[in-house]
């Protein structure tokens, strides 16, 4: 049960990663390569904000701001000119990634960073549970809520649905598609960010933990197609849990293996369950 | 209304539209006939602002929207959203003036627009359009792929907004017969030229377009 609950709360992390994942697929149908660096660096930048005596929650929130920004940069660059196609949107969200790293290791060096979370635990029916995790849950559950109350019942939310149902459409109403897509990007930016100055505490990151952050993110993710946010958050979640699991109950080293393994197997089925002929999405 | 002058697109090497010029007045009604791949439908893209014309220019007095071929709905969306969505570019988002003139999309404001059938998709089509409040109507194949009696159901609200309503109407039709019964004046569109215009009498009766258009026998013609 420890190791559950402890699965729950990472998973929970990799979900926020695969909703960025899902947010700007579904806009601009990039899959962005750079999306475990939002993470990286919003734990960085909270850690050195709260170094600097910038109180908790202030420090979070200031971050995941940054981690939006960056992520409407990355978008600027990945598809800010018009007729880039979706693939070389990728390479070039995947070269910003490595790319980062330079910048990462200048700024804050090449050793993992981490800070405390919320301290004390909370026990529920006989399972102690950090309250780290309880806070993780919780937030992101509301991210999800506002996420869905966003997308369902906004005019914006809408707009950016209306991009990932019928781009052809969307221009014809004069929807702005390119800046929809930045729209997305920054939204992804800061789902990254949430999901990093709430994973960070709980494992430290270095400049080049993105790749296994963007792996597990893009696994759970890839439950829902890339399209449904929904699904991968149950995606995240078993994920979590079944890392968290292998950790405890066999070894450590095999923990991020998991990510891939039920990648793999999920790709697999789905290209079986597509028919021949159809080269749509599953949507 | 629409002053089209000279106008040049292409796509890539390929040359969709060669030199057209087309006028339409304000509250009139104009059809737009042609064979698949005239062009049609890359100067209705071109006016309402998706492509860029190579050379040439068009001038707008006023709004344009589009009621595209195929639909082009947003499937997963709701009726109602369909129609909201259709006013991005103004403030004024209440779907009523839309529900005012399809009653019909009223009752069904909630469904998912891709499980709605051809007719009633294409009511939305042009309710959507209508909602960014233009001054002219763009309508790229309004029949395709629907009963008769859907058309005509859907070609009488064109007429009765065009005529209560003063909207201005460009009706691109591979129906020629439908095309050039409901507009008064119309042009003929072959490979990206301008091939014939005038009043929709003079060209119905002229052998070139009854024989090409209208299906009429050659013998007939002759």
């Amino acid at each position: 049960m420890q190791y559950a609950a402890s699965g729950v709360a990472t998973g929970c992390a990799f979900a926020l990663v695969a909703t960025g994942f899902v947010a700007i697929y579904r806009v601009t149908r990039v899959v962005n390569f750079a999306q475990g660096v939002f993470a990286v660096i919003a734990g960085m930048l909270a850690y050195t904000l709260l170094g600097q005596g910038v109180p908790h929650v202030l420090a979070e929130m200031l971050a995941v701001v940054a981690a939006g920004a960056v992520g409407v940069l990355i978008g600027l660059v990945a598809i800010g000119r018009r007729g880039t196609s979706p693939l070389a949107s990728l390479i070039i969200t995947l070269g910003l990634g490595i790319g980062s790293y330079a910048v990462l290791i200048l700024i804050w060096g090449d050793q993992p960073i981490s800070y405390d979370g919320f301290k004390g635990n909370l026990d529920v029916g006989g399972v102690t549970m950090q309250l780290q995790y309880v806070l993780v849950v919780l937030l992101t559950g509301l991210a999800f809520v506002a996420l869905g109350l966003f997308f369902d019942h906004t005019y914006l939310g809408r707009g950016l649905t209306a991009c990932s149902s019928n781009p052809r459409a969307a221009r014809l109403v004069g929807i702005d598609v390119t800046r929809m897509g930045l729209v997305a990007f920054g939204l992804g930016g800061g789902l990254g960010g949430l999901a990093g100055v709430l994973l960070t505490p709980m494992q430290p990151v270095s400049f080049n933990s993105d790749v296994a952050i963007a792996i597990s993110g893009f696994a759970a993710a890839i439950f829902g197609g890339l399209l449904r946010p929904g699904t991968a958050l149950v995606g995240g979640l078993v994920l979590g849990v079944a890392e968290a699991l292998v950790a405890g109950y066999g070894q450590a080293s095999l923990q991020s293996g998991v990510a891939l393994v039920i990648m793999l197997g999920i790709m697999i089925w789905q290209a079986g369950r597509r028919s021949i002929g159809t080269d749509e999405d599953i949507a | 209304m629409l002053d089209v002058h000279d106008l040049v697109v292409r796509y890539g090497a390929a040359t969709a539209l060669d030199g057209v010029s087309l006028r339409v007045e304000r509250s009139e009604m104009v059809a737009l006939i042609g064979p698949n791949g005239a062009g049609k439908s890359t100067l209705l893209n071109t006016i309402c602002g998706l492509l860029k014309p190579a050379s040439g220019t068009f001038h707008l007095d006023g709004r344009v929207a589009q009621v595209p071929e195929g639909r082009q709905l947003f499937a997963e969306m709701s009726v109602e959203d369909n129609l909201r969505l259709g006013a991005w570019t103004i403030r004024e988002r209440d779907p009523g003036r839309a529900y005012a003139l399809f009653p019909p999309l009223l009752e069904l404001r909630r469904r998912i627009a891709g499980t709605l059938s051809g007719g009633e998709q294409q009511m939305v089509a042009v309710g959507r359009a209508l909602m960014a409040q233009p001054d002219l109507l763009a309508v790229d194949e309004l029949s395709l792929g629907l009963a008769p009696m859907v058309v005509d159901d859907l070609a009488q609200h064109l007429v009765r907004l065009n005529r209560d309503k003063g909207m201005a109407v460009l009706l691109v039709e591979q129906n020629a017969r439908l095309a050039l019964e409901l507009c008064p004046r119309a042009y003929v569109l072959e490979a990206g030229r301008i091939a014939l215009t005038g009043s929709s009498q003079e060209l119905a009766d002229s052998p070139a377009v009854r024989a090409a258009y209208l299906g009429a026998a050659l013998d007939e013609v002759v």
